[in-house]
């Protein structure tokens, strides 16, 4: 990207302007397209999928009216969010209300500048990358909190807390075995771990060691618990409090913060992708740069949503835990957990420094076997499922 | 400097924080509301605050003549408006002397049992709903919509039935019915067991409910706690078996009672698993009555203006909700003198206020779902 | 137990305190004296061979023509499976009974609701307020000689005249 721009500047497309706000009017461009042409439809298709998922989970029909299989209902949504009335408590505080739902995207939003789709395709490959990623969604607690304390209700207040309480602890062990894999592959810039592994899957780091191994599902775990996803969904818990920090908003408020949520579950398998799952990388079948790079992007795209999907899985079967629980899940079993994974895979590399492929091999085939058993427990359950029951109509 | 220490933690105000819980609250089933205090997630008390429903149905039963109050008793619990339809018939004819043909007592036990499933259904899905969990939940009444269409094809109506009349049942069940009816048994029973395995035995299922809020025997008596409720705390107590009615007597059903498998003996758990155990033993009567059921009329021969002669009599039934009592009380006119129902949805509301302290909001939730109170049968 | 031993052993136990048995009907019912009713049900609820471990239903009745209220109160043993029916007459002014709390738990709901709907005062209760109706509703809506008020917090309580065809 910069060096395009950088070639229409010296070719004098922008003769005489200054060259920071050409940049910045680029980057607001950017951010534009992105946002309009990217991560909206991505938003809006994943709750359009979400919504059948679960249907077909629940053993019902999903919204299947608008355009073919219901695909735009998100876009009947949104428009229809957009001309609601937007309702502002009186006693709520008006400029934090006001404010609360563009932190919490911002600090969803700003996390596409760093996931690499493709070799090239990356908005700032940034040398810090994983702290990045880090600092910025802490934002998203900020957001949450302005809204929980700015509504003036209770179970709002309730909500925003419990919420804080969540991610702020949750962002430990996340933190954590995000920082097994800045070790694993020595660099915290995202296209940095993703040249680290290769296309095989015992050439990703979800395969370097056991401790990876288990530091994969703990960032899992945890990034639902962040994104505030079943069974973590503690803070808009809608049977306990009604609907935590969104209460009181409505309109188009309201559907930034889901706009968030939804996007936030394709970072999340974006992250996970990256970091543990050989990200973009393709076996080498093509020269042609544009067709690696669709292909990468396609590669990319698909593990990361696979991950979206199972978030909607899980959701769609698990109850929610209970707030105490949630903390004694974190503190007492996963923040331990994630220190072993840091220090064994640290041991793991000074006695292997190069990684041990053997063991990488080793671990590839538990990890199918662990998925094997995994699928014959569904494929039991599904053949069990008793369909739905017709009675010929009595006449 | 102890002093200035304390001085100092002193000068920091806390107070609890109020917060009305309903009436319009998502897990509140119907419209109930708690005034709740907590101290951040614990909670130091909550109040149950009723009669948002109320609509004198007793008042009405002093208004309009025997035969008249019946589609009165069924907006009594409309989840299992056949045990106040049955509770009342019985009632009356105890009252007039009049004998329930034998076909008549069977059809009423084929209906209550398949209304008890129905009713069930929707006490463990809304329960799993509150915990959570949303797939049960229309597993449960996508079941449930076909009880809804067996019962209108025996008596044309899905939620408020007047099916059981003073003498008998409205409309014969036909053998049409009866195979439809086996063939949604044979459907049902294994679903139960799919229950089971999406719910029943989750791991965080089980966490969140086992060990909380267990009532003890001692509270149960005190409180009057009735039906699956009581059962849960390991009370075998069945009015269906110990204080025999209708046709139970002939019919061969276990009687489930908690056990404290996962938890302490009489927690939510408990109430929730009774409640599935219940649904198959209903199952096994239904199966039984089919298989038993006599030929002969449905309603015996019962006079338009029923005058039963003056008199009182208190009549127990065994509701999904439990011990269901109607107090009827004759003059010996066309028109009741006075009709009270006693509902167990109520004497279990009145102990929410001695369970709920100490526990955390989401444990609230799952006593009162676990309690399967029902809003218009606290209210009535 | 018989509903006969039942009363004969609270005859023994509080003579001239209970009256009036009628065993001849479906549920059996005795008359108990308004001033020993708490005692009455202690007795039952301890005594050894009576057991009347719950308080099924406690409820009134009102006989305009008899200048009274009754309170009945239906006692059930799960130990015994024996039942009784105890009833108090009180005047229909100065309703006043005291308050079956302190035996039984569940009283405490009942006679709320008892109070609501036929405003009989139960002394000594923890927490005697409206329990259905709203606290500001005028008169005992189950008194038989109950007349609605006109209007409620300016809403009129007049009905449609479908429903008013069916009243009597």
């Amino acid at each position: 990207m910069q060096q395009l721009l950088n070639q229409l500047i010296q070719e004098g497309y922008f003769h005489g302007a200054p060259m920071e706000l050409v940049y910045a009017g680029f980057m607001l461009l950017a951010a534009f397209v992105v946002l309009s042409f990217f991560v909206a439809p991505l938003a809006g298709i994943t709750s359009w999928l979400e919504r059948r998922v679960w249907a077909r989970i629940q053993s019902r029909v999903g919204p299947n009216r608008v355009g073919p299989q219901g695909i735009l209902q998100w876009l009947a949504d949104g428009i229809k969010n957009l001309l609601k009335e937007d309702i502002i408590p009186t006693a709520a505080d008006r400029r934090l209300f006001a404010l609360a739902p563009y932190v919490v995207f911002a600090g969803f939003f700003a996390t596409f500048v760093v996931i690499p789709f493709g070799s090239q395709l990356i908005v700032a490959d940034l040398n810090i990358g994983i702290l990045y990623l880090l600092a910025i969604t802490s934002l998203v607690v900020v957001g949450i909190l302005m809204a929980g304390w700015s509504s003036n209700n209770k179970w709002s207040l309730l909500g925003g807390m419990r919420s804080a309480a969540q991610i702020v602890s949750y962002e430990i062990p996340a933190g954590l075995s995000l920082l097994t894999i800045v070790f694993a592959a020595g660099t915290m810039s995202m296209q940095g771990i993703i040249t680290a592994q290769g296309w095989a899957p015992w050439n990703w780091f979800l395969f370097y060691n056991p401790f990876t191994f288990v530091a994969f599902f703990l960032y899992f775990t945890a990034a639902l618990a962040e994104g505030n996803r079943t069974p973590f969904d503690i803070p808009e818990a809608e049977s306990e409090l009604v609907a935590g920090y969104v209460t009181e908003y409505s309109g188009m408020r309201f559907l930034f913060f889901f706009f968030a949520e939804w996007g936030n579950l394709y970072v999340i398998g974006a992250i996970a992708t990256t970091l543990f799952l050989g990200g973009w990388q393709i076996p080498p079948v093509t020269d042609h740069p544009i067709l690696a790079g669709v292909l990468q992007f396609i590669v990319f795209f698909l593990k990361a949503y696979l991950w979206v999907f199972v978030a909607m899985w899980v959701r769609g079967t698990l109850p929610r835990v209970r707030v105490d629980q949630l903390m004694s899940l974190c503190w007492k079993y996963m923040v331990p957990l994630a220190f072993i994974c840091l220090l064994g895979t640290a041991a793991w590399m000074v006695i292997w420094p190069q990684g041990n492929r053997l063991a990488s091999f080793f671990m590839f085939l538990i990890g199918l076997g662990i998925l094997g058993l995994f699928l014959k427990r569904v494929s039991f359950q599904i053949r069990h499922a008793r369909p739905v029951l017709y009675l010929k109509p009595y006449i | 400097m102890d002093e200035t220490l304390r001085s100092e933690g002193e000068g920091l105000h806390t107070e609890d924080m109020t917060i009305s819980m309903g009436p319009q609250h998502p897990s509140t089933h119907g419209v109930l509301r708690f005034v709740i205090k907590t101290d951040g997630e614990v909670m130091r008390e909550a109040i149950p605050d009723v009669g948002y429903l109320h609509r004198s149905i007793e008042k009405i039963g002093e208004k309009v003549t025997w035969h008249g109050y019946v589609p009165y008793t069924d907006r009594a619990d409309y989840l299992a408006a056949m045990f106040a339809n049955q509770g009342f018939c019985m009632a009356a004819e105890r009252l007039g002397g009049v004998e329930v043909t034998r076909r008549g007592e069977f059809c009423r036990v084929i209906a209550c049992e398949l209304n008890r499933i129905a009713s069930h259904l929707i006490a463990v899905g809304t329960f799993a709903q509150d915990i959570g969990a949303v797939t049960p939940f229309i597993h449960a009444l996508r079941e449930r919509e076909t009880v809804n269409d067996l019962m209108e094809e025996i008596c044309g109506a899905r939620l408020t039935y007047n099916y059981i009349r003073i003498g008998g049942v409205g409309y014969d069940i036909t053998p049409q019915t009866c195979d439809r009816i086996t063939q949604f048994l044979d459907h049902f029973e294994p679903i139960v067991d799919e229950f089971n395995r999406l719910l029943s035995y989750n791991k965080i299922f089980i966490e969140r409910l086992a060990h909380v809020a267990p009532i003890t025997k001692e509270d149960a008596f005190q409180y009057n706690i009735v039906g699956p409720n009581l059962r849960a705390c390991g009370v075998k107590w069945d009015i269906r078996r110990d204080i025999p009615y209708s046709v139970y007597p002939e019919l061969e059903f276990d009687i489930p009672v908690g056990t404290g498998e996962k938890g302490t003996l009489g927690d939510c758990y408990d109430r929730y698993i009774v409640r599935i155990l219940e649904m198959q033993e209903s199952c096994k009567i239904v199966r039984q009555c089919l298989k038993m059921l006599p030929k002969g009329p449905a309603i015996a021969k019962v006079a338009r203006k029923f005058k039963p002669p003056a008199g009182e009599i208190y009549v127990r039934v065994e509701a999904p909700r439990g011990d269901m009592g109607f107090y009827v009380v004759s003059d010996g006119s066309e028109y009741p003198y006075r009709v009270r129902i006693r509902t167990g949805s109520f004497t279990a509301m009145s102990l929410i206020d001695k369970l709920s302290r100490g526990l955390m909001v989401a444990d609230l939730i799952a006593l009162i779902a676990s309690l399967d109170v029902d809003a218009p049968e606290i209210d009535r | 137990m018989e509903a006969k031993g039942i009363y004969a052993r609270l005859e023994q136990r509080f003579p001239g305190k209970v009256s009036g048995l009628k065993d001849a009907v479906a549920d059996p019912l005795l008359m108990v004296d308004a001033q020993a009713i708490v005692e009455v049900g202690r007795f039952l609820r301890d005594e050894p061979e009576l057991r009347f471990e719950i308080l099924s239903d406690l409820t009134a009745l009102d006989f305009p023509k008899e200048e009274k209220l009754q309170v009945v109160y239906h006692l059930y043993s799960y130990t015994f499976r024996h039942q009784v029916v105890l009833k108090v007459d009180l005047s229909r002014e100065a309703a006043c009974v005291s308050t079956m709390e302190g035996v039984w738990k569940v009283a405490n709901w009942f006679e709320r609701e008892v109070f609501d709907l036929f405003g009989v005062v139960f002394d000594g209760h923890s927490d005697l307020r409206r329990i259905l109706l709203p606290e500001d509703w005028e008169g005992y809506p189950l008194r038989k000689d109950y007349v609605e008020q006109e209007e409620y917090d300016g809403i009129s309580t007049e009905r449609a005249p479908l429903v008013e065809k069916l009243l009597r």
